[in-house]
């Protein structure tokens, strides 16, 4: 008769059977799936990653980044270094790029910490911007128009073109359900319950001892080196690089800041939402070009005035599904 | 004696940058607003100027005239219809819709006019100029700018402080709902600070595409410059604004001295030293 | 018999989701000067809100003039004959002591105030007219904020917690000049923590607890026990 505390709903429950079974499924992808599909898992993998590493930045921590596009080419760089100048078998270079973010995101948020709000953002776009500029005056990788990973470095990860592939599909996948994981798993831990009440009330819960600065840079230097991983990754995949490409703010910052709205900016589920979105969208749109993006434009500003929780808040919202339960319930009944 | 050159023709630039930044500034002192389609509009100001141009024949500086009015009055449907439904306390949503109509107008710009650099022509003024010491020449149009610069910071110190709508301006950033119970509508005088925002853009605008080449894309890199000239100069005070583009424009000249391709590079770098020893700014007002 | 000035019926308001006011009715008739005791959270601060319009989260009638206002804003409800003397002043910081005074007569109708006047009132300021508000001291910009809101010349002053924050003498010279404000045609309603101060200054009084009405009527009606009891809610 006593009620009890959970954390599971009985969606979450059902979710989370599912999301194991379709891992299995995805996993076993180079074996039913043709290249075509593989890639395309695969970029999804990535955009999913992305959206909710820049969803944990900004929809929890609040840091309102528009200059993640910094990590993606630094990730990008830095496999591109080891294996052109190291010799590296460019999958051990990934874990390496983050490692190397890491590092380089700590004098970074000290300068960008500085600033408030909206100008934060801004703030980090410049960051973006120094670094586009410093790899564009590095002729050892190619300068500004950039540089191409030798064959033989491919070959070094492994040896039939399908090997490669499934290699590098396999990555996208750790890499996308890694991030999603990481973030669920961050949130029902205490640090997630220190972003919670940081954005409940930051003044509450600094006297209550929250160390909100440690805090923020410890997401913000977590979350620099999976987006560096990931930008590795990406490029590994192009298998060239450039300064305009790598530090491209459309395609890693307003492409994933608008899966991140329209999917449910602030929920675990929302970035899953959002990448299916955007990649349903893009199957039928991307033929128009420019007017495409506009539309993306129209629709996040649309979003962002009528339904600011995104699809998925609204879903949340109307029906209390949840399928990331990262809060307690109390149940009431036996 | 090149360098001296660097550094006065970054004075004049600076004044441009100071115009860039003078509307980012009014609008996040009056509420607390960065919209990051900011120089976006600028671009769209020199188009806009452009078809006028094409369909009047008007000298650019004229064309100001009809643009000037034009943007101050798509500003107040802007804020009304859009950015007054953003404003609270959180700050995503401004800045999530500013970041949606930064990518519209791009786009937009893009389908109407398409990629190709665009120029205004105002004639022999482009060329004018005066030398002040051997190698050291000032152009008439960058000594307009930079005058220019100078009369709108001036204006709009005039406005904020001896005029009622300033009056309104500071009460409602002070305090929206006690300005609310002294019988200010917000919406109308936020309405009224972008209007003024606007009617400033429109004229960093049209000398942005009388000095050189413009593009659809080009809206993100004058945000830029506006942004940093407001945090060197330091938040809340529109001279210090002038002073962070003087810096910006010099800084730029110097590292473009250097090595040609180093004047974006030191600009950053400039800023981010400001910001790395002196994070609020050289000359910061109270909480800007 | 004139209509009153206020109408009030069965006022119901609520802070976001909590519920402050819960049906509450007054009538307030001109030159009339009606004091709201109550603990603190009793809704006393909530009912002047209402009327004016910052507080728009309410279900029930409110007339002034005969007037619905309670859908306005608040910056209508204020054009139309209400000021509000803010709790804990709220002067505007960016602006001087004589721009705050200015601003208040934004919505100005005809009548005996303006800055010669409020200066007539509270000489002191009209000394430290171009000073920022925020310099001067906590009785002072007590008087800015009542200056302020006299320059609209409202018919209905809304006075929330005069003496909170002041020492007793100043307190005593600000309330020694309540009657030159409501003799010059104003009603009011006076939000004060200070009972006996409340009850010495008004006709009425009404005595709000957990956002009930527990006692109203003429301070010299009651006893200090009923009134102590209705204010605790024993």
């Amino acid at each position: 008769m006593s009620p009890h505390i959970t954390r599971a709903t009985s969606a979450s429950r059902i979710a989370a059977v599912a999301a194991l079974v379709l891992l299995v499924v995805l996993f076993a992808a180079p074996w039913w799936g043709s290249t075509a599909t593989l890639r395309l898992i695969g970029e999804f993998m990535i955009y999913l990653a992305l959206a909710s590493l820049w969803n944990l930045l900004a929809g929890y921590t609040g840091l309102v980044s528009v200059g993640q596009q910094a990590y993606v080419g630094l990730g990008g760089y830095v496999l591109f270094s080891m294996a052109l100048f190291l010799g590296w078998n460019p999958l051990l270079a990934i874990p390496a790029a983050g490692l190397a973010a890491a590092l380089i995101s700590l004098p970074v948020a000290k300068l960008v910490f500085r600033l408030q709000g909206a100008y934060f953002a801004i703030g980090t776009w410049v960051v973006a911007e120094v670094f586009r500029l410093v790899f564009a005056q590095m002729t050892t990788l190619g300068g500004g128009s950039g540089s191409s990973l030798p064959v033989a470095v491919m070959k070094a990860m492994a040896g039939s073109k399908a090997s490669r592939e499934a290699m590098i599909y396999w990555a996208a996948l750790i890499l996308g359900a890694g991030s999603l994981a990481v973030v669920y798993l961050l949130l029902r831990s205490r640090i997630g319950l220190a972003l919670t009440a940081i954005r409940d009330n930051e003044l509450a819960s600094s006297s209550l001892g929250v160390k909100i600065d440690q805090v923020k840079l410890a997401v913000y230097v977590a979350v620099a080196a999976a987006t560096a991983m990931v930008g590795s990754l990406i490029f590994l995949q192009k298998l060239r690089i450039s300064p305009d490409a790598a530090f491209s703010v459309n395609d890693w910052t307003a492409f994933v800041i608008f899966i991140v709205v329209i999917g449910g900016i602030g929920t675990i589920e929302g970035p899953i939402i959002g990448t299916l979105v955007y990649f349903l969208l893009r199957e039928f749109l991307a033929d128009l070009g420019s007017i495409y993006l506009l539309i993306l434009g129209a629709l996040a500003i649309i979003i962002m005035l009528a339904a600011p929780r995104g699809i998925w808040g609204y879903v949340h919202q109307r029906y209390g599904i949840l399928l990331f339960p990262i809060g307690y319930r109390v149940n009431l009944k036996d | 004696m090149e360098w001296v050159n660097a550094v006065v023709q970054g004075i004049l630039v600076g004044g441009l940058y100071a115009m860039f930044a003078a509307g980012l500034s009014l609008i996040f002192g009056v509420m607390r607003l960065v919209n990051i389609a900011h120089g976006d509009f600028i671009v769209a100001a020199a188009y806009l100027a452009m078809v006028i141009i094409q369909g009047t024949g008007l000298h650019p500086l004229l064309s100001l005239l009809i643009v000037v009015p034009v943007a101050a009055v798509f500003g107040y449907g802007l804020q009304r219809g859009i950015f007054n439904r953003t404003l609270g306390k959180d700050i995503l949503p401004p800045l999530l819709v500013s970041f949606g109509l930064s990518v519209i107008l791009q786009n937009g710009m893009l389908e109407l006019f398409t990629a190709d650099s665009r120029k205004l022509d105002a004639g022999p003024l482009e060329v004018a100029s005066f030398n002040v010491l051997p190698g050291v020449s000032i152009g008439i149009l960058p000594l307009l700018m930079l005058l220019s610069a100078v009369a709108i910071i001036a204006g709009l110190q005039y406005l904020f402080y001896r005029t009622a709508l300033g009056r309104a301006f500071r009460a409602t950033s002070d305090d929206t709902e006690i300005a609310e119970i002294m019988g200010l509508d917000n919406r109308k005088v936020y309405a009224w600070a972008m209007a003024l925002c606007m009617g400033v853009v429109a004229v960093a605008g049209v000398f942005l595409a009388i000095r050189s080449n413009f593009d659809p894309f080009m809206g993100p890199g004058r945000l830029i410059f506006g942004f940093e000239s407001v945090i060197i100069g330091g938040l809340g005070n529109l001279w210090g604004t002038l002073v962070g583009g003087v810096i910006l424009g010099v800084a730029q000249g110097l590292g473009a001295e250097i090595n040609p391709g180093w004047q974006l590079l030191a600009g950053h770098i400039a800023f981010l030293v400001v910001l790395a020893v002196k994070p609020h700014g050289l000359f910061p007002r109270n909480d800007g | 018999m004139p209509e009153a000035l206020v109408s009030i019926e069965n006022l119901e308001a609520f802070y976001g989701d909590a519920q402050a006011l819960h049906g509450v009715s007054l009538e307030l008739n001109r030159g009339e000067v009606l004091a709201l005791i109550g603990s603190n959270g009793a809704g006393k601060s909530t009912l002047l809100k209402s009327i004016c319009g910052l507080v728009r989260r309410k279900r029930g009638t409110i007339r002034f003039k005969s007037e619905g206002i309670g859908m306005l804003p608040a910056n209508e409800i204020v054009a139309r004959g209400i000021a509000l003397v803010p709790e804990g002043r709220r002067l505007f910081p960016s602006l001087s002591v004589e721009e705050n005074l200015i601003l208040g007569s934004q919505v100005a109708r005809p009548g005996y105030w303006s800055l010669k006047t409020v200066f007539d009132l509270f000489p002191v300021l009209q000394e430290k007219r171009n000073f920022p508000s925020t310099s001067l001291s906590g009785g002072q910009q007590q008087m800015v904020a009542i200056g302020r809101a006299l320059m609209s010349n409202p018919e209905l002053i809304l006075l929330d917690e005069l003496s909170l924050g002041l020492a007793p003498i100043i307190i005593k010279d600000i309330y020694e000049l309540l009657p030159r404000i409501v003799g010059s045609g104003l009603s009011a309603i006076l939000v004060e923590q200070d009972v006996t101060r409340a009850l010495k200054s008004a006709g009425r009084f009404m005595c709000l607890q957990e956002g009930r009405i527990s006692l109203a009527g003429e301070p010299t009606a009651y006893t200090r026990d009923e009134i102590s009891a209705a204010y605790f809610g024993n």
